[in-house]
């Protein structure tokens, strides 16, 4: 069977770059596809640094979809089927590519949606063990970093903080003695991915500001640019 | 060794990733060895060393294993333990004279228990993880052992260790992959 024409739906976080680069390993990548919430507690995408996604598709040389959803939890499906049916339109997908992990809610309603559009739709992190893929996604040229912490122990230090050796070691430890999850599947963290190994240049932050109290806390990227790697 | 037959589209796709790694999880934290075979480098027997077979599922939009299954006719001289999940219980049901036809569930659905059995959870019902076009009508002679509103859930040959789970137990439902093990000898 040819290589097939997928799209990538893309948070900007470390598990749909990432699996956008699994599936460039045995698929054709066409573009990334991105719902931007209206709504800031979406249900099903995520909402931090959305805005750096261009950014990001630029620097992969990637088109980008790009959509407005409602945020409404039942709206959201239709303004999902809405984008990949764009993407269909405009760049010819056969199928789509998330980075879901373990979220049954979050898959089932995409697997829904692909469904009824025919496309095909690939989970490649889908109950993936979350230590080798964490280790896979240092070793693999990722420059990750927290933008987002919602959960104790997390203090101020972890935004904006890169995800290496010593901050996963970190990271293990705390979900071994706080029950957080280690990829922060269960909304203990968010992640920003600032450089991927089939990024051409990667992005350097130039403004930052965060707010951070009571173990919650966002680093929102003010202004950022590409820079040769 | 167990062995688990990738049914995907190509060897080492992106299915591989979603349908058989999790299943490998689920062996290796049973303490055991596995390796992975796409159905069409299947010689007409299994390899030496094989404790048992775990023929695994296929996204949703992969059916293309329906159209060759002569590539499965290993399975008919296989003496070892075989579990066939989504469409590695379609394949089974193909394989041994039974049919399949066109049957959709996504996501989480109560399946009924209508035989107790050690591989399954207890009775009356559970929640399980679905993800399915095509649908089975089981062997003559095989058991039902489970069913949804939709279709028939789980069967077994009551002659020979072969189970069929149309669910996908890689996902909440480990301990029907853990139980299975427990059947395949070494």
């Amino acid at each position: 069977m040819a290589q097939l024409r997928l799209g990538v739906l893309c948070s900007g976080g470390k598990d749909s770059l990432f699996s956008c680069f699994r599936a460039m390993q045995e698929e054709e990548v066409a573009c990334l596809v991105t719902l931007v919430p209206e709504n800031p507690e979406s249900y099903l995408f995520h909402t931090p640094n959305l805005h750096l996604v261009p950014l990001q598709a630029e620097a992969a040389g990637l088109p980008l979809v790009s959509e407005i959803t409602t945020g409404i939890e039942e709206e959201e499906i239709d303004d999902l089927s809405r984008a990949l049916a764009v993407a269909a339109d405009r760049h010819g997908i056969e199928g789509v590519v998330t980075g879901a992990l373990m979220s049954v809610y979050q898959s089932t309603r995409i697997q829904r949606v692909c469904h009824d559009l025919g496309l095909w739709c690939f989970n490649p992190l889908w109950y993936r063990d979350p230590e080798r893929y964490m280790e896979q996604l240092i070793t693999s040229g990722f420059r990750v970093i927290v933008s987002g912490v919602f959960s104790a122990p997390f203090d101020a230090s972890w935004l904006g903080r890169e995800i290496d050796l010593e901050a996963l070691s970190a990271l293990k430890q705390y979900a071994r003695d706080f029950r957080i999850t280690l990829t922060g599947e269960g909304g203990e963290y968010e992640t920003l991915v600032l450089d991927a190994p089939f990024f051409q240049r990667r992005i350097a932050i130039e403004e930052s500001v965060y707010w951070y109290k009571n173990y919650r806390g966002v680093l929102e990227v003010k202004k950022a640019r590409l820079e040769e790697r | 060794m167990i062995l688990l037959v990738d049914p995907g589209f190509r060897a080492g796709s992106l299915s591989m990733d979603e349908f058989v790694l999790p299943v490998g999880r689920i062996v290796e934290r049973s303490e055991r060895d596995w390796r992975c075979q796409h159905y069409a480098d299947m010689e007409t027997e299994i390899p030496v060393g094989t404790e048992g077979v775990i023929i695994c599922g296929t996204a949703l939009k992969d059916n293309g294993f329906l159209a060759a299954i002569d590539r499965f006719d290993w399975l008919k001289k296989a003496g070892v333990p075989v579990l066939g999940i989504c469409a590695g219980m379609q394949v089974l049901c193909l394989v041994f004279g039974g049919t399949v036809r066109e049957g959709c569930e996504i996501g989480m659905t109560e399946v009924h228990v209508t035989v107790p059995h050690p591989i399954l959870p207890p009775p009356p019902s559970f929640q399980a993880y679905e993800l399915h076009s095509f649908s089975c009508e089981p062997p003559a002679g095989w058991e039902t052992l489970a069913v949804s509103a939709a279709c028939v859930q789980a069967t077994r040959d009551p002659h020979h260790p072969r189970f069929g789970v149309m669910f996908h137990p890689e996902v909440r439902n480990d301990r029907v992959v853990e139980a299975f093990l427990e059947m395949c000898g070494g």
